[in-house]
């Protein structure tokens, strides 16, 4: 059969233009898919309106992480900041600073144990409850860490904190409430919170072996798996006796985090539900 | 003659300006002293006058359960009984055990709430929730911090859960306002629960389903500090 120069370079030109054409709209679904929230299975968070997101100089919300199955990224939150330095000791210890310290050394044991790592804060800012929770938020497979220093309490001694599992009420159907953004995580938290309080209770004489139920503000809107760790406390004398639980505390957590990688699910995936 | 009742006189004005000279600071020392007496700071004079739970002579003396710090583990509460004339009306009966509660313990490290810190109303909704409003100095005075924070409202709610049994669930405000946080982490703008289940586990936890009737609260408060006033 004979073709014709032209009739060939017109057939060429279309299959081109054709393959072009299936390649741009598979990128076109698969860029689409990427820029969706995580769900927790029924709906996507919504901010309750007027909640306040700055924008930077808080960290700005980076794209996504690689779509991986499971736990692969760890939001660690320095509380206080700015105007607020949260406790403040007797030889002018301030919280705001020592968390700052401890969030470094718990980064370093993090990324060892192979986790990405988010700080709230690098500085000396202070970001909203809202602003440090859609961070996480933001996040696929991730869990939150919000570091203390309390004010009272043994010295020496570092716990764990978790919402109550109570507070779980997950409304049925329609979008899950800012507001209530932990709840369908409280048993995972309570699990991840179990697993960094057994890894504190080994290294620091007179801390509880499991995690305490607090109801903490910033745990509330936080959508993943989430932990505040304070640790006891700014009264004391030296401030050598807090750097020196600091690399303990920063284990502890990375050890205890590790240990719970295995039992989370990301929400959404089959069988899932946090 | 004359000079030496001039000079006389001009000796008496001397030593009387002396003696003035000397007397003005002590003068002013004691007016100092007796400002500060008299002048009760803000805190002092709402608490004298938020204090005065009415109690009536016919109140019958039970033991009351109050919960401070444990001496014994100081992450903990204890309860400490002690004989209280107290009030059947669940209203008077929450603020008299509340009053004593912010009195405190004779060791005062053994304290959960600041000691200037003053209960200013009490209402109770007719499904058990309270509304205990606080001054400021709940919030400005209470050691910021988890634990802290949590063994302040422990305590209230635990002391209620002994004491006023009408009482099912507990908002706390300061100074008439919903605070997100009592000092920075326990949040505030939930309904914490008060019950034993709750007080076994040492956790106060929060009641989500009651979030959306907050506005209803508020509602009511409104009538109820009328009928407050009314009384």
């Amino acid at each position: 059969m004979h073709i014709s120069n032209g009739r060939l370079f017109f057939r060429i030109i279309l299959i081109s233009s054709g393959t072009a054409l299936l390649a741009w709209i598979s990128v076109f679904i698969s860029s689409a898919q990427t820029l969706q929230q995580p769900a927790s299975g029924q709906a996507v968070l919504a901010q309750q309106t007027g909640s306040p997101i700055a924008a930077p100089p808080y960290p700005t919300i980076p794209a996504p992480a690689q779509q991986r199955t499971g736990l692969n990224m760890v939001v660690v939150d320095p509380a206080h900041g700015g105007t607020d330095p949260g406790a403040r000791g007797a030889q002018g210890i301030r919280e705001s600073d020592l968390v700052l310290d401890l969030t470094v050394q718990v980064r370093r044991a993090l990324e060892a144990q192979g986790f990405q790592v988010l700080q709230t804060r690098s500085g000396n800012e202070n970001p909203s409850f809202d602003d440090r929770s859609t961070l996480a938020n933001a996040q696929r497979g991730a869990v939150f860490v919000t570091l203390h220093i309390s004010s009272t309490g043994l010295p020496g001694t570092a716990r764990v904190y978790t919402m109550p599992e109570s507070a779980a009420t997950v409304p049925a159907g329609g979008v899950l409430s800012w507001d209530h953004a932990q709840a369908p995580y409280a048993a995972l938290s309570r699990k991840f919170g179990d697993a960094v309080q057994g890894q504190l209770a080994q290294r620091f004489k007179g801390s509880p072996s499991n995690a305490q139920s607090a109801a903490i503000r910033q745990l509330r809107t936080t959508g993943a798996p989430a932990i505040a760790v304070e640790i006891c406390s700014v009264s004391v004398q030296n401030r050598g006796d807090l750097d020196r639980m600091m690399p303990g505390v920063a284990d502890a957590i990375a050890r205890g985090l590790a240990a719970f990688r295995p039992s989370y699910v990301l929400p959404g995936e089959a069988g899932s539900h946090p | 003659m004359n000079g030496n009742w001039r000079t006389w006189v001009l000796v008496g004005l001397a030593f009387a300006v002396l003696v003035a000279a000397i007397y003005f600071p002590v003068l002013r020392r004691r007016l100092k002293t007796t400002a500060k007496v008299s002048q009760p700071s803000e805190e002092q004079a709402r608490r004298e006058l938020t204090q005065a739970v009415p109690q009536s002579p016919s109140d019958p003396v039970v033991k009351t359960k109050l919960f401070w710090i444990s001496g014994e583990d100081e992450s903990a509460l204890a309860p400490i009984a002690i004989e209280l004339a107290l009030s059947k009306d669940p209203v008077l009966r929450a603020k008299q055990v509340l009053n004593t509660l912010l009195a405190g313990p004779v060791d005062s490290d053994l304290r959960t709430l600041p000691p200037d810190a003053a209960l200013l109303a009490f209402y109770l909704l007719p499904d058990g929730t309270a509304v205990a409003d606080f001054s400021e100095a709940l919030a400005t005075s209470t050691p910021s911090g988890i634990q802290s924070e949590q063994m302040a409202v422990d305590s209230i709610a635990r002391t209620l859960e002994a004491n006023v049994p009408q009482v099912k669930r507990l908002k706390i405000l300061i100074h008439g306002q919903e605070l997100d946080t009592l000092a920075g982490h326990i949040d505030l703008t939930q309904i914490f629960v008060v019950d034993s289940k709750a007080a076994q586990r040492g956790a106060i936890t929060l009641d989500l389903p009651a979030r959306p009737a907050l506005p209803p609260v508020a509602a009511s408060l409104n009538t109820g500090a009328v009928k407050e006033s009314q009384r």
